[in-house]
């Protein structure tokens, strides 16, 4: 299996360069089920995490991003399913943890900045609790004042004033309610923290302190960070490596730098055309609906009935995620 | 911030005075709309037992005169009304000396006890199971339990009770059939007094407990099922919170708040409910005296008891109005 090797190979140039890996996700399956077959929503997915840096986890919606994130998390809903592969954190399988085990290492080493700014908050719970529940459950007891001086420091370390400590969610505004999921992400100081689209739901104002604060927690506490999203802009200004997923695969992986100025995979490449430019006025070039079904995927590469340089070969061969530059992966038929 | 406000405070007292000025206006009106003299049939009545009564004529003027009857409407409404507020309903038509406040007051505390009790047993138990139902940690004989209790519901309580005595009272003899406490006891509160109330409680609670708890059940599950979807759900679950504290804490305590506004609005229907039970059990409630009332057409005792009604339930209303935003901190009082 050449796609088992490659993946050998990469593991083994990440360690070559000297980085530590956090979280090394091998052959990734996440099915859905439905009365017509299995939705194939995230199919061999494999990428890794180093210590202290953002890697950003990009793709239009349905792509899987989400569903990866949640998998991480082995939080998966029914009908879904993680069907095959591993999920190494600090080197723990979390795929084969059981229940208990399993809340051990959420918010403890694995923690979750949630999509829903706006509801992610228990609307009948003051914020002091919702943060002290996070640390009391994974730290036992703690003594009240203590309890109350770290909770006090959490705000400060994203920027909320002290204020809101007794305050209910509904009297905060979007972006200072995600600030307090970030404060309540940091809490354990965990090994990475998964941050879904974490300012989607806010305006851009707002998205720029968000994605500053998360910058500031990154370079403070020296976490590790998934940001997904679909915003290219933002992701080049907040990331160190981007991994690109289409239609349930990991079509490219690679330094933000090197994505940005040599794009390889035709996806990637109209992905970064379609940020629009204040100099020129251009048509985006891609075009929607045409994603085959995910329960019958075709053989060949999944981006075939898209891509603009499809080839015969396409059609046939299912491309592995190849390195092409220093750690800059591709799995595309152009770059044989 | 939760906080009680004057203003509101007030409203809600004015709009409670409302209700029972217009429950008490109607309560009066309809008797008047209805055609006859209830002073002339109750002579009548009296001419079909005795026979013949003499001076009927001077005998109706003097107890039109004693009823008040004889003076124009307005006279006997604003009476009418300024005897009520003071809990004054005269007497009673059928046990003429007694008075009908005297007899409602003896009445009343049956009622509201074995009533409150019940209503609040019926709440916990239904919304527990309903909660239960709707949870996917539910152990699955429960699961399959839970949804024959509520079968129940569809059987009229006044079945439910007629069954329940002849098991338990006439088959098993294990309880009393009728009455709310043993013949020969003293009221007051001694130790054999009490157990028998209880003790004679138990079946006519059990009535209205399995036949209510049902509707409570079905709209707590419809209710945790909304919640369960919440944002707030998935972030509980990827702090890894306990189970039990994310099932009572997140979810119960959410999907209740529409339950405590469903216990105001039903708890007038409850009241009005008790009628048959009283009446099965030959419980002295306030029901069983409406019974006793609308058999014999001792009007005065049936206004009496209709008002204590709307008061009684436009208190509750009040009560659980002003308790409201403290269960839930979203409901300010400032903007009513």
């Amino acid at each position: 299996m050449t796609v088992q090797m490659e993946r050998k190979r990469a593991a083994q140039s990440a360690s070559a360069n000297g980085k530590e890996i956090t979280l090394d996700v091998k052959s990734l399956k996440v099915y859905y089920a439905t009365p017509t077959g299995d939705v194939r929503a995230v199919d061999d997915v494999s990428f890794h995490v180093y210590r202290g840096e953002i890697l950003g986890l990009v793709g239009e919606s349905g792509c899987g991003k989400t569903t990866t994130a949640m998998a991480i998390l082995r939080m998966v809903q029914p009908p879904g399913r993680i069907v095959g592969g591993q999920v190494l954190l600090d080197g723990i399988d979390l795929v084969g943890l059981n229940e208990s085990a399993l809340r051990d290492v959420r918010w403890n080493t694995l923690a979750l900045i949630p999509q829903g700014a706006m509801n992610s908050l228990n609307p009948v719970m003051r914020i002091h609790t919702q943060i002290a529940e996070a640390i009391q459950t994974h730290e036992g007891k703690q003594p009240k004042e203590k309890l109350k001086k770290r909770i006090l420091d959490l705000l400060v370390t994203v920027g909320l004033p002290s204020r809101i400590y007794d305050m209910y969610p509904h009297e905060l505004s979007g972006g200072m309610k995600q600030r307090v999921c970030i404060a309540m992400a940091v809490a354990l100081h965990p090994s990475l923290i998964i941050a879904d689209e974490p300012t989607s739901a806010l305006d851009v104002v707002v998205q720029r302190v968000v994605g500053q604060t998360l910058l500031d927690v990154k370079q403070r506490m020296g976490v590790s960070m998934i940001l997904i999203g679909h915003d290219m802009g933002l992701q080049a200004q907040l990331v160190d490596r981007i991994a690109v997923m289409y239609a349930g695969h990991m079509v490219e992986v690679s330094p933000v730098g090197s994505i940005f100025a040599d794009p390889l995979h035709p996806y990637t490449q109209l992905l970064i055309e379609s940020i629009p430019s204040i100099k020129e006025r251009k048509p985006l070039k891609l075009t929607e609906g045409l994603t085959h079904d995910l329960r019958n995927p075709p053989p060949g590469c999944i981006f075939q009935e898209r891509c603009p340089k499809v080839m015969d070969i396409c059609r046939a061969d299912k491309p592995p995620l190849r390195q092409i530059k220093p750690e800059h992966y591709v799995a595309c038929h152009l770059y044989e | 911030m939760g906080g009680i406000t004057w203003g509101y405070v007030l409203r809600r007292v004015g709009m409670w005075l409302l209700t029972i000025l217009i429950g008490t206006t109607l309560i009066f009106m309809i008797p008047r709309l209805a055609p006859g003299d209830p002073v002339a049939a109750m002579i009548g009545r009296m001419q079909a037992q005795a026979g013949f009564v003499e001076n009927s004529a001077q005998i109706i003027e003097a107890w039109r005169a004693r009823f008040g009857l004889d003076q124009p409407l307005y006279v006997q409404y604003f009476n009418y009304l300024f005897n009520s507020l003071r809990f004054d309903f005269g007497y009673s038509l059928a046990s003429f000396p007694g008075r009908v406040n005297e007899m409602v007051l003896n009445a009343l505390p049956w009622t509201i006890g074995l009533l409150s009790l019940a209503t609040v047993l019926s709440f916990i138990i239904g919304n527990t199971i309903g909660a239960l139902m709707a949870w996917d940690r539910t152990p699955g004989i429960l699961r399959t339990l839970l949804p024959t209790t509520l079968t129940f519901t569809s059987i009229p309580f006044f079945m439910l009770g007629i069954l329940l005595i002849y098991v338990f009272a006439f088959g098993l003899r294990w309880l009393p059939p009728s009455g709310a406490y043993g013949r020969g006891l003293t009221q007051g509160f001694n130790l054999a007094f009490m157990s028998s109330v209880a003790y004679h409680a138990i079946l006519p609670a059990m009535a209205i407990v399995v036949t209510s708890m049902g509707l409570w059940a079905i709209g707590m599950r419809g209710m945790m099922i909304t919640t369960a979807g919440e944002d707030y759900m998935i972030l509980a679950q990827a702090k890894g919170l306990k189970p039990s504290r994310i099932f009572w804490l997140y979810g119960v305590r959410n999907s209740i708040l529409p339950q405590v506004t469903a216990l105001a609005l039903t708890l007038g229907a409850i009241v009005g409910g008790s009628l048959l039970v009283e009446y099965i059990f030959a419980y002295p409630g306030v029901g069983y005296l409406l019974y006793q009332g609308i058999v014999t057409s001792d009007y005065t005792l049936i206004q009496g008891i209709v008002f204590m009604l709307i008061f009684v339930t436009a208190t509750a209303v009040l009560v659980l109005d002003l308790i409201y935003p403290l269960i839930d901190p979203r409901i300010t009082f400032e903007r009513g």
